[in-house]
C-alpha cells in the first residue's frame, strides 16, 4: 500500500455566525493515493466546497477548522499537517500552487478581469520557481512566456500564442476552463484539487474537458480531489467516491461499490433519483423525499433521518451513526448497518 | 476610443459658448451694475460722486451699451485672448487671474497628492482588517471628516493655533514675502505656509475616498478571482494590492478627473476664510461688485476645467480597464 | 416506504419569507444601532423645527449691547445629589479702558432653571398666542440664562442657534425633495420613453453637470436682489441648491427604468395588461424606491454644508434670518472667536447633524439592498 499523498482524517470546519454556529464539516476523513481521483459528490450546502478550502486553508471567516487533521506526505519528507500551519505562512504558501493546485469553480470569475490569461499563469511560474527549478538562473520574460505558450498547447488551447494575451472574458467557456487548468498544473502539483470544474460549461465541452483532465493525470501522476453534485461525471473520473450529505460522509468506498453496491439510503436514493433511458416512458421521476433544511436547523440525530425512507423510530432521530466498515473498501454511517456505534454530536 | 475623446474634444468649443453666455447672463442678473455698487460703498464711506462723472464712467466703462453689446464685446476679446479689464481694479483680467490660478493649482495638487497618499493605504488597510480597532478609529475620523466643512475645520485649526500658539495661520506667504518676487525662498516660504491648507482642503476628501476605497475593496475581496491567488500561493499583502485593490482602484481613478475643479472650486469658501490670495476670493468680490468680465472670465476658466477633468476621467477610466478600452473596439 | 415528518419548529427563515418589503427594510435598518441612534438624534432636532420658540429661553433678535459676549452658563443637571438644575450666574464687570462690559461666569451664585416658564411672546405653531417656554430662569429678567453665551451684539446664542436649526435643516429637506421630485420625473421620463425626449434630457443633464457646482452657486445667490425678503431668499436659495443637484439622481433613476423596462416582471405585466401607470406606479418604482430614500437622504448633509458655507460668506440666507451659516458669520474674525469660543458651537451643531443623516442614510442604503447581508 503505497502512502496516500493526502490524508484527512476526522476534519471539522464551523463557522460562528451571528445566528448560530454552522457545522459545514463535521468529521470527514478520507484518503488520497498517489495518481488517484478521488471524488466529493453531494447536494448543495454538503460541506464539499468547505472540505476543499480547508485543505488548502483558504477557509474565509467566521469560519475555523476546529479539529482534525490534513497530513500532506511532500515527496520523501514526512507528512505534514496542514492543519497546523498558519494560514498566511509562507510554508503554507510554498504548498498552495507548487504542491496542491486548484481549478476554481467558475474560470470566469475566478480570473482576474483586468490582466491576461498568459500574464497570469507567468505569476504562478515565477512565484514557484525554486520549486520545480531550485537551480539554474531566474526565469527570463521570454522564457516564461514560451512555457505558458507550451503549457496552453499541451491542455488544448488552439493559436497558444494569440490566446496568452488574451483576457479571460475574451475567451470561450472551454477555453478559459483549459487556461485555468493550465495554470494549475504550471507548477507541477502532486494533488490537484477541482472544485465544479464542469459545472459552468455546457455538456460537450464537459466531455472534453473530463477528457483532458483524466489524460494529464494519467500522463502526470497527478492525485485529483473531483468535487461535484454530478454522479454522471463522478462515475466516469473517480476511482474512490465520498458521499457528504450536511458536513457529514454517508458512505464512502471505490466507485463500483458505491454505484453497483450502494449500502447508505441516501446513496440509494440519490442514484435511483438519476433519470435512465431504461425506463417505461411516463413514469415519474423519483425525488428524494423533503429538502435540505436549512444549515442552522440540522436536524438532531442523523442528518439524513428526516427525508430517509429506512429511519428507524427512536434511533435515527435521537444519535448520529459513526462511519463503519460496511464492504472490503466501503464504509457507511447508517444504524442499518451498525446499531451500536455512534458518535457523541 | 480615440472617435469618442475626438468628438467630445469637437463639441467642446460649443459648450463653452454656451456656457459664457449662461455665465454673463447669472453675473448680469442681478439688478443695477458695477457702478451702482460703486456709487454705494463711495456714499457710505463718505466721498460722493456727482452725476456726470457716474454718466461719464459709464460711458467709458461701456455699461451704457445693452447687455447683448457687452456680451459680445467680451466674446470679442477673448478670440483675440483678452481677458478684459478689471472694472474695480483697474488692471487687465489675465494679470490678476494668472497670479492667483498657479497659487490656487499648487494648493489643489498638494492637497490631492495628501489625499491620495492618505487614503489608498488606509482604506486598502481597513478593508483586510475590517471591524478592527484601526478600522473603527478609521471608520470614526472618516465620518466626521466628511461631517466637516471645510470652512469650519479652517476656523477650529485658525482658532487653535491662535489661542494656543499665538500664531497667525492666514495667507499664504509671511509678511516680507507677499508682494516679493519669485525666488527659491519664496517657494520655501510658500511651503510653509501651504501644508496647513492642503490639509483642511483634503480632509474631507481624504475621508470620503477612504471610505469608498474601503468599500470597494471589501466588494472585491470576496470574488472569486481572489481565492484563486491565494490559492496560487500569492502573500496576502501582494495579492490585494495586485488584484482587487487595482480593481477597486478603477472606479476611483475616473473620478480624479472630477476632483481637480472640485477641488479649485472648494478652495474658494477656505481661501476667503484663510486669507489666501486665490481666484476664490477674487471670484466672490468680482460677484458682488458685478466686475463682469473678470467675473465671467474666472467662471468660463472653471467652466473650462470641470469639462476637461470629465473627459480626463473618461480617459482614465477606459485606460485602466481593458473591458471598457476593448469593447469600444 | 414511511417518512418521518420532521418536527421543524417556526424558524426565522419562514418569517422573513412572508415579511413584506418594508418589514424587512425596518429589520435590517433595526440591527444598525449606529443609525438607529442617529435616527433618533434627527428626530430631536427636527421636533425643535416644528417649535424652536418653545425651546427658546430669549428672543432671538433682541439686542442689547450691555450684554455682549457673556460666557456660556454651563447646565448642572444636580446641585450636590439632588435633581434640581441650575446654571452658574455671571458678574459684569466694566473695563477701564475700553469702556465695554466683560463678563465673566460666577460658580458662587446659582440661578435655579425652571421649566415652562413664561418668557416672550410668540406663536406656537404660528397659530396659539403664548408665552411659555420650555426652560427659564426668573420671570421678570433679572437673572440671566445663556446657556450658550452671548455674541457681540448681546444676542442670546442658544435661541439664535434653535431658530438656526430650523432654517437649515428645512433648507437641507425642502431642496433634497426638489431635486429627488426633479430627478425622479425627469430621469423616469428619460429612461422610460427614451427617443427623443431622452436625448433632450441626456444632454441637460450632461450639461448641468459640467457646470462647476460651487462657482455657479456663489453666482446665483449673489444675483439675488438685495431687497428680497428672508422668506423669498430661503426659497430661492432652496431652488438654486436644488437645480443643480438633481442631476445624479436623474442619472441614476434613468438608468434604472431603462434597465428596468427590459426585466422579464415588466414584460409579464404588459402581457397581463396592465396599463403603462400601474407598471410604472406599482411594478418598477417600488424595487428602486428605497435605494432613492437612502441616497435622498445621503444627500441632505451635502446641501446642509452648501448652506452653510454660502450664508457664511454672506451670500446665502442673510440677517434678519438666521441660520447656521449666519450664525457662523460672526465666528469669521479670529480675534473675536478668541475671545468668544463659543461662537463656533453651531459648527459643532452642524457636524453633528451632518453626521447624523450619513449614518442614517447608510442604515437606510444598506437596509434598502436586497442583496446585503
Amino acid at each position: 500500500m503505497t502512502t496516500p499523498v493526502l490524508q484527512v482524517k476526522d476534519l471539522r470546519v464551523h463557522f460562528f455566525l451571528d445566528e448560530g454556529l454552522v457545522r459545514a464539516v463535521d468529521g470527514v476523513s478520507f484518503d488520497v493515493h498517489p495518481g488517484q481521483v478521488v471524488g466529493i459528490v453531494g447536494e448543495s450546502g454538503c460541506g464539499k466546497s468547505v472540505t476543499m478550502k480547508a485543505i488548502l486553508q483558504i477557509v474565509e471567516p467566521p469560519g475555523r477548522i476546529v479539529g482534525g487533521q490534513i497530513l500532506f506526505q511532500k515527496d520523501s519528507a514526512p507528512a505534514v499537517d496542514l492543519t497546523r500551519l498558519s494560514p498566511r505562512g509562507a510554508e503554507l504558501r510554498a504548498i498552495r500552487g507548487a504542491e496542491i493546485a486548484l481549478i476554481p469553480q467558475e474560470p470566469m470569475a475566478a480570473f482576474s478581469p483586468v490582466h491576461s490569461v498568459g500574464e497570469q499563469v507567468i505569476e504562478a511560474l515565477r512565484l514557484h520557481e525554486r520549486q520545480w527549478r531550485p537551480s539554474g538562473p531566474r526565469l527570463s520574460r521570454g522564457e516564461a512566456r514560451s512555457m505558458t505558450v507550451d503549457l496552453f498547447r499541451s491542455v488544448g488551447i488552439s493559436m497558444p500564442d494569440e490566446r496568452v494575451d488574451a483576457y479571460s472574458w475574451q475567451l470561450s467557456g472551454g477555453l478559459r476552463q483549459r487556461a485555468m487548468i493550465a495554470m494549475a498544473l504550471s507548477c507541477r502539483p502532486r494533488l490537484l484539487i477541482a472544485d465544479e470544474p464542469t459545472t459552468a460549461i455546457d455538456v460537450t465541452t464537459q466531455a472534453q474537458i473530463l477528457n483532458l483532465l483524466r489524460d494529464l493525470q494519467r500522463r502526470h501522476g497527478t492525485a485529483i480531489v473531483f468535487i461535484t453534485h454530478d454522479l454522471g461525471v463522478i462515475a466516469q473520473m473517480a476511482r474512490y467516491v465520498v458521499v457528504m450529505y450536511l458536513g457529514r460522509v454517508m458512505e464512502q468506498g471505490s466507485v463500483e461499490q458505491i454505484f453497483h453496491a450502494p449500502k447508505h439510503p441516501y446513496t440509494r436514493a440519490l442514484l435511483k433519483s438519476i433519470p435512465s433511458v431504461n425506463v417505461a416512458p411516463r413514469t415519474l421521476l423519483p425525488t428524494i423525499a423533503g429538502s435540505i433544511p436549512h444549515p442552522l436547523g440540522r436536524p438532531r440525530g442523523c442528518p439524513f433521518h428526516p427525508r430517509c425512507p429506512d429511519a428507524i423510530h427512536g434511533l435515527c432521530a435521537e444519535r448520529v451513526p459513526a462511519l463503519r466498515p460496511v464492504g472490503p473498501t466501503q464504509l457507511a454511517s447508517c444504524f442499518l448497518y451498525n446499531r451500536d456505534e455512534a458518535v457523541e454530536p | 476610443m480615440t472617435r469618442y475623446v475626438l468628438k467630445r474634444l469637437v463639441l467642446l468649443p460649443a459648450l463653452l459658448f454656451l456656457f459664457s453666455v449662461t455665465v454673463f447672463a447669472i453675473v448680469q442678473a442681478p439688478p443695477g451694475d458695477f457702478l451702482t455698487t460703486y456709487v454705494a460703498t463711495l456714499a457710505s464711506s463718505g466721498s460722493s460722486i456727482n452725476a456726470e462723472q457716474v454718466d461719464a464712467l459709464r460711458r467709458e466703462y461701456g455699461l451704457d451699451r445693452p447687455v447683448w453689446v457687452q456680451y459680445l464685446k467680451w466674446m470679442e476679446n477673448l478670440a483675440k485672448g483678452n481677458l478684459g479689464l478689471s472694472l474695480e481694479y483697474q488692471r487687465p483680467n489675465a494679470e490678476l487671474i494668472g497670479e492667483r490660478l498657479v497659487l490656487t493649482m499648487v494648493l489643489a495638487l498638494l492637497s490631492f497628492v495628501f489625499t491620495w497618499i492618505v487614503a489608498i493605504p488606509a482604506g486598502i488597510y481597513s478593508a483586510m482588517h475590517p471591524r478592527s480597532v484601526v478600522d473603527y478609529l478609521l471608520t470614526v475620523l472618516n465620518y466626521v471628516g466628511v461631517a466637516t466643512p471645510n470652512f469650519m475645520l479652517a476656523l477650529v485649526l485658525m482658532w487653535g493655533a491662535f489661542a494656543y500658539f499665538g500664531m497667525s495661520v492666514t495667507g499664504l506667504f509671511s509678511p516680507d514675502f507677499v508682494e516679493a518676487p519669485w525666488s527659491l525662498a519664496r517657494v520655501l516660504d510658500l511651503l510653509k505656509h501651504v501644508w496647513l491648507p492642503a490639509v483642511v482642503l483634503g480632509v474631507a476628501g481624504t475621508a470620503r475616498l477612504t471610505r469608498v476605497m474601503r468599500a470597494n475593496l471589501l466588494d472585491e475581496l470576496n470574488k472569486p478571482y481572489v481565492t484563486t491567488a491565494r490559492a496560487k500561493g500569492l502573500s496576502e499583502w501582494r495579492l490585494v494590492v495586485r488584484y482587487p485593490a487595482r480593481l477597486a482602484l478603477n472606479p476611483l481613478v475616473s473620478t480624479i478627473g472630477w476632483y481637480l475643479p472640485a477641488l479649485f472650486s472648494g478652495s474658494l469658501i477656505v481661501a476667503t476664510v484663510m486669507n489666501l490670495p486665490n481666484i476664490g476670493p477674487l471670484l466672490l468680490r468680482a460677484l458682488i461688485n458685478q466686475d463682469m468680465y473678470l467675473a465671467g472670465s474666472i467662471l468660463l476658466i472653471y467652466c473650462f476645467l470641470t469639462i476637461v477633468g470629465t473627459l480626463i476621467s473618461d480617459i482614465l477610466l477606459a485606460w485602466l480597464d481593458p473591458r471598457i478600452r476593448l469593447e469600444e473596439g | 416506504m414511511s417518512v418521518l415528518a420532521p418536527a421543524v419548529p417556526v424558524t426565522a427563515e419562514d418569517r422573513v419569507s412572508v415579511a413584506s418589503n418594508w418589514q424587512l427594510v425596518w429589520w435590517r435598518f433595526r440591527k444598525h444601532r449606529l443609525a438607529l441612534v442617529s435616527a433618533l438624534v434627527l428626530l430631536v432636532l427636527y421636533v425643535t423645527v416644528l417649535c424652536p420658540d418653545f425651546f427658546s429661553t430669549q428672543d432671538p433678535e433682541a439686542t442689547e449691547a450691555r450684554l455682549a459676549f457673556i460666557p456660556i452658563q454651563r447646565l448642572h443637571v444636580f446641585d450636590g445629589l439632588r435633581p434640581s438644575p441650575w446654571v452658574p450666574d455671571v458678574a459684569g464687570k466694566r473695563n477701564p479702558t475700553t469702556l465695554r462690559m466683560e463678563w465673566r461666569v460666577d460658580e458662587s451664585r446659582k440661578i435655579p432653571v425652571r421649566f415652562f416658564v413664561t418668557g416672550y411672546p410668540y406663536r406656537l405653531l404660528g397659530v396659539v398666542s403664548t408665552r411659555i417656554h420650555l426652560l427659564g430662569a426668573s420671570a421678570d429678567g433679572r437673572e440671566r440664562l445663556h446657556l450658550l453665551g452671548t455674541d457681540r451684539l448681546g444676542r442670546d446664542q442658544w435661541s439664535r442657534l434653535v431658530h438656526g436649526t430650523r432654517t437649515s435643516m428645512t433648507i437641507g429637506l425642502t431642496a433634497v425633495t426638489f431635486s429627488v421630485i426633479l430627478g425622479v420625473l425627469l430621469g423616469g421620463i428619460s429612461g422610460y420613453y427614451g427617443g427623443p425626449a431622452d436625448a433632450v434630457i441626456q444632454r441637460l443633464i450632461e450639461l448641468l453637470q459640467s457646470l462647476p457646482t460651487i462657482p455657479i452657486w456663489l453666482a446665483l445667490t449673489a444675483a439675488l436682489p438685495r431687497d428680497w425678503s428672508p422668506q423669498q431668499v430661503f426659497f430661492a436659495i432652496t431652488v438654486i441648491l436644488s437645480l443643480v443637484g438633481w442631476t445624479t439622481l436623474g442619472r441614476e433613476v434613468r438608468g434604472r427604468f431603462l434597465a428596468l423596462r427590459e426585466e422579464d416582471f415588466v414584460l409579464a405585466a404588459e402581457l397581463a395588461g396592465a396599463s403603462q401607470r400601474r407598471i410604472i406606479v406599482r411594478h418598477m418604482v417600488p424595487t428602486f424606491l428605497s435605494h432613492i430614500i437612502a441616497t435622498s437622504t445621503l444627500a441632505i448633509p451635502a446641501m446642509i454644508i452648501n448652506e452653510t458655507s454660502l450664508s457664511f460668506l454672506g451670500l446665502g440666507i442673510r440677517p434678519p434670518a438666521i441660520s447656521w451659516g449666519v450664525l457662523l458669520q460672526e465666528a469669521q474674525n479670529i480675534q473675536t472667536v478668541a475671545l468668544a469660543p463659543w461662537l463656533l458651537v453651531p459648527g459643532a451643531v452642524v457636524i453633528l447633524s451632518v453626521l447624523a443623516f450619513n449614518l442614517v442614510g447608510d442604515g437606510l442604503r444598506d437596509a434598502a439592498d436586497p442583496y446585503s447581508q
